[in-house]
Formats: C-alpha cells, structure tokens, sequence
C-alpha cells in the first residue's frame, strides 16, 4: 500500500490527472452548453472519435498540426449539426440519434481508416502530425505547482481557457442569457422574440466544437495515431460529469476531473502488482458509483421538498 | 390495413431503402468494380445454401438481443446493457460448458440459464438504479458494458485461457455442452427453436397479459399510466429482468451453439444490434424475427462483399446509422402521411 500512496502524491500523477481530464473535459464542456439550450448532445462519443480521426488524417495529408485540428473541430461541428437537424426538425428522439451517430461512427471510422491506410485497427502507418507542448515560462519553475500545469499540450490551455470563455458566453453575454433562457422555458424564451431553433442550432454546433477539440486532443496529444474504439467511452463519461455537475461550469469542471483523476489512476496503477483487466475499468465504476451519488442526493432533494 | 400501419410500414421501407441506396452510393464512390460489388452485396448470401445458412445462423443471437431491446424500449428504458450481457452470458456459458459435467441435454441448458440469471441480475441492479433515484440507465447501462468486459477478461485470462492456442481463446468446452447442429449442411442450431419460442413468448406477454399491457402504457405515457395506479418501479423492475434474461440466453446460446471455445477479445456488438432490430420491428417482438434475419442478411452481404472485393465490411454501420435515424424521424414523410389522411378522409366524405 506504500508503494500506492508513493504513486499518487507526485507530480508525476498530478500532471497526468491534468492530461487525462483535457479530452473529459472537453466533451463535458459541450455537453454543457447543449444542455443549457435544453437539447441533449448524446452524440459526443461518436463526435470524438469521429473527429479524432478527421484530425490525424488531415493532419497527415497537409501536414500541418492546425489544419488537423481546424479538420477535427469542423467534423464535430458538422456532426453535432447533423444530429440537431434530425433532433430539431425530423423530431428524432435525442437519444435514438445520438445512439445513431454513434454507431455511424464507430463504424465509419473503421471504414474510412481502411479506405486510407489499409489497416482496420490503427493510423500508425500515417505520417500524422502532433498538436506541440507548451512550456510556461516563469510558472514552471514554482515547486510542484509549475511542473503540474507547465509542459501540457497547447490543447489542454485551450481547454482551460475554453472553461472561462464557456462561463463568461453563458453569464455575462446576451447570447449565453438567450441560450439559457431557451433552456429554462421555451415558450417564454419564444414569447420575447428568441429566435429558440437558431439558439439550440448554435448551442448543438458549439457543443461539437468542443467535442471536436476533445477529439484531435486524443489522436494528437495524448497520442499520436488514432486507433479505433479510442474515445472508449469518454463521451459518456462527459454527460455524466455534466449530470453530476448539475449544469454549472465550475460543477462541470470538477466532476470532469473526478472522472480525469480515474482514468490517470487506472494508468499509474498498472505499474503494480494488480491485474491490468480490472485496473481499466476503474474510470467505469468510479462514473457510475458518482452518477449513483448525485442521483440519490438529488432523490433526497426533491423528497424533502415536497 | 388501417392508414397509420400502412404508413408506418412505407416509412420503415423508406428508410431501409434510402440506406441500401447510400451504400451503393458509397460503393459507386469508392469501389474498384462498384457492379461486381453490388452484386456481392444484394445477392451474395442467396448464392450458395451455405450462405443462407450463415444467415439464419446469424439472426439467432440477434433476435434475442432485438427481444431484450425491443421489451426495453416499449416500456421507454433506453438501456443498451445487453451488449455486455451478452458477452457475460457468452462467458458464463463457457465456463459451465468447461468445468461442468453433465448429460448432454442438461448441460447447455445448465449453461443458457445460468447466463439468463446472471443478466437478469445485472439488468435488475440497473433497472433498480433507474426505479429508486432516476440515474440515467442509458449512461449506466454504457459503464456496466464496460466493466462487464473487464471483469469477463480478468475471469478469463487468470482461469480459463487456453495457452497452447494460438489467439484468444478459452479451454474446450466439453461436447456435451453444445447445441446440437439442426440442419444439415449449415451450422444452425438448436438455439433457433428456443429464439422463436422466445419471440412467441414475449408477444403472449406483451399483448395478452395484464403485465405486458402495462409494460405498453408505461411507455406510451409515463404519466397517464402512474395516474391509473400502475407502479412505474415495478414496471421497470420487471422489463429489466425479462430483458436480462433473454440477453444473457443470446450470449449463452451463441457461444454454444456456434464455438467450441470462448473466443471474444472484444465485445461482440451483437446486443448493441438490439436498437436497431428493435426499431426496425416497431418493438413488436413478432416482427423481430424478420428484422433479425433483415439485419443478418445485409451483413452476411456486406461480409461476402468485403472477402471478394475492395469495400471493408463496417461499411453496414453507416446504413445501421441511417436506417436508425429516418425511422427514430417522426417528422420523416410527415408530409405524404397527411397528404394521404386527406385523401382518405376526402374519398370517405
């Protein structure tokens, strides 16, 4: 067990947890602001896995990071607005299409990826292009605070600073107080004049945005390659960190980072004695043990109020 | 045929018809000989009997999870956790089949009911998480795949793993633990005659009990149906089990019905062809049966296709994915349904 504790109280996994959440993180994020337009984006894991391939493909075909990633974000945002157009305006149940979009890409992923590479399980014959590092100067030399948020990858800033812009666009513009009202009540959203189908449009967009990001960030960050399947269930976890954050920024963050200090764990501990098998599905037990938690709190809540 | 049926059925046809057509577009697009392609594709499994068969083989692990969904959807669970039962099912199944002796009848039996009680367990955890405090069974059913999955390995690889063979694959199963072969020259199996049953059963059920009525209710109107005195908890408690159960049958008959040895490394996605199956049928369990084979078909084609030319198979998950989404569509040919309502009521005037 001291070997454990010795694991956790460094650095080394303070960083990690940094890096792991990014991706979380950012497909949280877009389940946030599609929530507060009242339309649910179930489509996120599909997105991100979608986009990460998008990303390492047009990455390696121009060979330019930021085109890859300008691909990856434009994907999110075309498949988030596909779904709303089903969702929006063929009146598809939100949750059938998103189940749909995710099966379209888990296998069009695979369908492409052979297409372009001949190999059906990774993109690792592809000369594809990583996102760069960031080394803060200054705040890397403070003890341990600098060599836990110094040296990430530029899209876990861009995440970071995504965090503020959302809360900022959500509370201190006219926009983010439209979308809000669209989702409190649409009829009286309507009543005034919001244009509601344009605002959940929007929302559904921007949600893909992020969720692109949170992709490219998987195939060009976090590793170099896309291999299928790599979203592996991340975008689900993002809806219930956003459940569990109970649709606010800062709740968002911290439950994204819950699920983020899951995952890192279920990678460091693989250097002990413990079965690898049981050791990957921590970041699933701990999601729905803190799904159950918010659930019964919120069982409590509504019981004591009536 | 009354108006509403028929208009429901054109749109299914519709939607299965747009999607064929998309992928022929994408083998048009992409494909080296796109007539040969086709051909493989539509006419493939009707060439050889063999190929029929696979067919038939193919449905019979999909009617089961098309059941499971189909039950779940009717009462509105959208819970996809028979994929990993049916992986756990398939597991467990195996693990009878190794360690078990027993007379040949007994033991696959022994098998496919110790997988059902294992999926109805795991359902009723979910369904109960779902009655007591609302937690979305959707994203818990996801989670519980994957840790059904982990779990599944970790029991495998530390007991079961065949080490002298080459791939991942378990110890034999004894072979008095299989399903025997019912048709000749093809490899199905006697798990179709327990499928159909199960169909039949849940269409009883479903349409001749007061059970199954308020299972139906519930899923047409929450509300009305708790305002009538039906219990929500005890509906949903009672469609996760019976969902379980024929899940954990799916995997079970499967793994023994067509292997010798448990040889998943991955989820199989059959459960996860429940949604669609479920759908295409409407959730009328009856209609399952033909939307199991439907579905079979179009992959056995799409398989064909893949081993004579250049087209990878998954190309079929694109269609899946639109078929889902044109049916799911209530506003999908909103236009010529109320075109022929008018009509109708015209030509009655």
């Amino acid at each position: 067990m001291d070997s454990f504790w010795q694991i956790i109280f460094t650095t080394d996994f303070a960083f990690s947890v940094v890096r792991v959440t990014t991706p979380i993180l950012f497909a949280a994020l877009g389940a946030l602001i599609s929530d507060k337009a009242g339309a649910v984006n179930i489509g996120l894991e599909g997105i991100m896995l979608m986009s990460a391939l998008t990303g390492v493909l047009a990455g390696a075909y121009s060979q330019s990071a930021l085109v890859g990633l300008l691909a990856a974000i434009l994907t999110g945002m075309l498949m988030a607005g596909a779904l709303a157009y089903f969702t929006l305006k063929l009146k598809t149940d939100v949750i059938l299409g998103g189940i749909a979009l995710n099966f379209f890409a888990s296998g069009a992923t695979i369908f492409f990826l052979y297409y372009v590479t001949g190999d059906k399980g990774t993109s690792s014959s592809l000369a594809s292009k990583v996102l760069p590092d960031i080394h803060l100067p200054l705040i890397e030399k403070i003890p341990f605070l600098g060599p836990v948020i110094s040296g990430h990858n530029i899209l876990t800033y861009i995440g970071i600073i995504s965090v503020f812009g959302l809360w900022y666009l959500l509370h201190k513009t006219g926009l983010g107080l439209r979308i809000r009202s669209v989702g409190e009540n649409e009829n009286a959203a309507k009543s005034v004049g919001i244009n509601v189908m344009a605002i959940r449009y929007l929302a559904m967009i921007l949600s893909g945005a992020f969720a692109g990001m949170g992709g490219a960030f998987l195939s060009m960050g976090y590793v170099s390659w896309f291999s299928k399947g790599m979203s592996a269930g991340r975008g689900w976890i993002a809806l219930a960190a956003e459940a569990m954050g109970r649709g606010t920024v800062i709740g968002t963050v911290l439950s994204a980072l819950l699920f983020g200090a899951a995952d890192a764990l279920s990678n460091t501990l693989q250097l002990l004695q413990i079965p690898a098998e049981l050791i990957k599905i921590i970041p699933y037990v701990f999601t729905v043990v803190g799904l159950l938690v918010y659930a019964v709190a919120t069982t409590r809540k509504r019981k004591a109020e009536e | 045929m009354n108006l509403e049926k028929k208009f429901e059925m054109i749109r299914t046809l519709t939607a299965v018809v747009i999607s064929l057509l998309v992928g022929f577009l994408i083998i048009l697009l992409v494909g080296r000989e796109p007539v040969q392609t086709i051909f493989y594709f539509v006419l493939g499994p009707v060439t050889k009997f063999r190929y029929l068969g696979n067919v038939i083989e193919l449905a019979i692990p999909l009617i089961f999870s098309g059941l499971a969904t189909a039950l779940l959807f009717t009462s509105g669970l959208f819970n996809l956790g028979s994929e990993g039962i049916f992986y756990f099912g398939g597991l467990l199944a195996a693990i009878v089949g190794i360690t078990l002796r027993l007379p040949s009848f007994i033991h696959p039996l022994v098998g496919i009911l110790t997988s059902a009680l294992a999926g109805m367990a795991v359902m009723a955890v979910i369904g109960f998480f779902k009655a007591r405090y609302n937690a979305s069974e959707l994203v818990i059913s996801l989670m519980f795949n994957s840790i059904l999955y982990g779990v599944g390995l970790y029991i495998l690889n530390y007991n079961f793993r065949d080490p002298s063979v080459s791939g991942f694959a378990s110890l034999k199963l004894q072979t008095t633990a299989l399903l025997t072969n019912i048709i000749p020259r093809t490899r199905i199996h006697s798990g179709l005659l327990l499928a159909l049953a199960m169909a039949g059963f849940c269409h009883v059920f479903l349409y001749h009990t007061k059970w199954g009525y308020e299972i139906r209710m519930q899923g047409l109107n929450f509300k009305f149906a708790e305002y009538a005195g039906m219990k929500p908890a005890k509906i949903i408690l009672l469609t996760s089990l019976l969902a379980g159960a024929l899940a954990g049958m799916g995997g079970a008959v499967e793994i023994s019905g067509m292997y010798e040895r448990f040889r998943w490394a991955a989820l199989p996605g059959l459960g996860f062809d429940g949604a669609l199956i479920a759908m295409l049928a409407k959730n009328k369990p009856l209609n399952v049966i033909g939307a199991a084979v439907f579905l079979a078909y179009i992959r056995i084609g799409a398989d064909l296709m893949a081993r004579m030319t250049d087209i990878p198979s998954e190309m079929i998950y694109i269609l899946q994915a639109v078929i889902i989404l044109l049916i799911s569509g209530r506003r999908f040919l909103e236009n010529y349904r109320q075109r022929a309502l008018i009509r109708e009521v015209e030509k009655n005037g």
